[in-house]
């Protein structure tokens, strides 16, 4: 596969920051990062993964079905995570998710279907104090109201 | 950045740079004594930091409250393994966002410590494990190791010290079991996060199999704050068991939630009416977690003359965790809130240990019913039963951490788990808050 000459860098840095032997380290950031550029956890991906850190398809399998934020199916452009752990639900995120579902015209884990937004209701994003929370791809909006995740979404649809 | 108005209450060590222009730079760093501590324990002996880090009653920061110098004294100094440092920055408790401030805010404090760290027990490279959703943190941090690296506090002989140092950053990607430090490590090597049969400790066999210290990213951040002015005066901050401060993250039910550095023994009433602000809309305060939802729940009785201390809160059969204080007032639904902690446990439950996989998942399972008006009287001791069956039965502590709210929820509440009964409507509905399941 060929990567992104930023990607080959830090790929290249990656696999030197680990102990001698221990290539293996770099597997969840190289997935993650290359998840980034091409968007989603392809099976060219993982076997292209599996190759540069040593270890088998079905090694590197098994760590992707694990966690989380690797996923084998594309997202939306934007990918929008709405925080429904304790400190967003006491202000009120339930109804902020339901409201960007709503919004948007597609369900929890749904995308446009022209591609261009999703949706997931995720745990606590480390922006307790700041809630109810929202992350846009990786990008933070603290204090979100129906109307600022209005114009927050009505402003990346018009840039897209 | 900061995004709450600091208070004239709080005690600003580990937070004194916060809203300094530039904070995050290495000129802030060096202008405001940064890495002077460093320069100072590199004249040290391994174990007079290590002493000195005992005398400050600094205790994990994460969650545990372990006493930090004892920890870095487990570590075998003479094995002939390389010895490693981890910096967990995982922070993934819900209630909990204080690591993410003390990164973006100061870096090069991270940076310090973790080389305080390293002097102190013979270590040469180390690793910050930052969720994989905090990647401008992982730039911000990035790029401090950078600026460390050409102004030589980083790398080979660091200001002619002839100490050698290497620090990298690594991404998680989405897993709260991965903030569990054996499970962090595992993460770390490239592999599912579960836990490791414990022990051997992390101390003796962490990071790579290599003696390792591994502490949460606050714990570290404390350090050079100790070795520049003594173990003696960090202790003296807090109340004889527990040194120093405590980044506080107030959240939930309140006029002025924010990330606050309190001394530890803070009264927990006047952190809420003074640095808080007091209760959001004048309410009464129903329910407190003191240091995220890990942690059993307070009724607004058990907070009258409690203090933001470890052995304060374990009186009252609580902990002061991680510093994740949640408020909720009188019109909080307490069975929503404990099903939405529930689902949050099976989600993250990593399906290692059978009671946890199973506990928490039927924990949902039964509150999921009783919030929707399908729970039987049964059910109230069957929650209990089941939580108290997976107390301790656990190769780490998920198990218990799902276990505990649900057991404190059960028993202080259980008037409101009643209140569900027979198909009633949820009975805080008219507050137009925490309406649906
Ligand atoms: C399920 C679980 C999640 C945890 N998450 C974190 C975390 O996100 N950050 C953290 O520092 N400690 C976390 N811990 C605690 C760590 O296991 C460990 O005790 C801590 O990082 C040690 O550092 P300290 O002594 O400086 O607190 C977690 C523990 C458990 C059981
Ligand atoms: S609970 Fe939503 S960010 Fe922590």
């Amino acid at each position: 596969m060929t990567f992104s000459p930023q990607l080959e860098a830090r790929f290249a840095k990656l696999l030197e920051s680990y102990p001698a032997g221990r290539q293996r380290a770099a597997m969840i950031p190289m997935l993650l990062y290359a998840q980034d550029e091409i968007g989603s956890v392809t099976d060219e991906l993982v076997e292209e993964v599996a190759q540069r850190v040593g270890v088998t398809p079905l090694q590197v399998n098994e760590v992707v079905s694990y966690y989380s934020m690797l996923h084998r199916e594309a997202r939306g452009k934007y990918h929008v995570q709405v925080c429904t752990n304790i400190s967003c639900l006491l202000h009120d995120a339930d109804q902020l998710l339901e409201h960007t579902c709503q919004k948007l015209g597609i369900e929890n884990h749904g995308v446009t279907p022209d591609g261009q937004f999703s949706i997931e209701e995720v745990e606590c994003m480390g922006a307790c104090s700041w809630a109810p929370a929202i992350q846009v791809n990786y990008d933070y909006h603290h204090f979100v109201t129906p109307e600022k995740l209005d114009r927050l979404l009505d402003g990346l649809r018009k840039k897209q | 950045m900061l995004y709450n108005e600091p208070s004239p209450l709080e005690t600003r060590v580990l937070s004194r740079r916060f809203g300094m222009a530039h904070s995050e730079s290495i000129e802030t760093y060096l202008a405001t004594e940064g890495y002077q501590a460093f320069l100072k324990a590199s004249k040290m002996t391994p174990d007079e930091i290590i002493s000195e880090m005992k005398a400050s009653n600094l205790r994990g920061r994460g969650g545990a409250g372990f006493p930090a110098g004892m920890k870095w004294s487990f570590v075998p100094r003479t094995s002939p393994k390389p010895k490693y440092i981890v910096v967990n920055a995982d922070e993934g408790e819900p209630g909990t966002c204080k690591d993410r401030v003390l990164m973006e805010n100061d870096p090069h404090q991270l940076i310090e410590g973790v080389l305080i760290a390293g002097l102190a027990v013979d270590a040469h490279a180390g690793w910050i494990y930052i969720r994989g959703e905090y990647r401008y943190l992982i730039d911000i941090m990035d790029r401090a190791i950078a600026e460390a690296h050409e102004r030589g506090w980083l790398g080979k002989n660091i200001q002619g010290t002839g100490f050698d140092f290497d620090l990298y950053t690594h991404t998680g990607a989405g897993s709260y079991e991965c903030g569990e430090e054996s499970a962090l490590l595992e993460s770390l090597e490239g592999k599912r996060g579960v836990p490791r049969i414990r022990p051997p400790f992390p101390a003796v066999a962490g990071a790579f199999q290599c003696p390792t210290v591994l502490n949460n990213v606050e714990t570290f951040c404390a350090a050079p704050a100790i070795l520049l002015n003594g173990g003696a005066a960090f202790a003296a901050l807090g109340i004889p068991k527990a040194g120093g401060t405590k980044l506080t993250c107030l959240t939930g039910h309140i006029n002025k939630p924010g990330v606050y550095e309190l001394r530890l023994g803070f009264p927990v009433k006047q952190m809420i009416e003074e640095v808080g602000g007091g209760m959001r809309n004048g309410k009464k305060l129903k329910a407190f977690i003191p240091g995220g939802s890990s942690c059993p729940v307070l009724t607004a009785a058990e907070c009258e003359g409690a203090t933001m201390d470890y052995d304060s809160m374990a009186q009252r059969k609580s902990m002061l965790g991680s510093g994740g204080v949640v408020i909720m007032d009188e019109d909080t639904c307490m069975v929503k809130a404990c099903l939405r902690l529930m689902k949050f446990y099976a989600h993250e439950s990593c399906g290692w240990c059978i009671p946890c996989r199973e506990g928490t998942a039927w924990l949902t399972k039964i509150m999921t019913r009783f919030h929707s008006g399908g729970g039987s009287p049964q059910d109230i001791g069957l929650l209990g039963d089941i939580a108290k069956n997976m107390l301790g039965r656990t190769f780490c502590p998920l198990g218990d951490a799902a276990a505990l709210p649900m057991i404190s929820i059960v028993e202080k509440f259980r008037g409101e788990f009643e209140d569900h009964l027979n198909g009633k409507p949820c009975p805080y509905e008219h507050s137009n808050r925490m309406v649906t399941a």
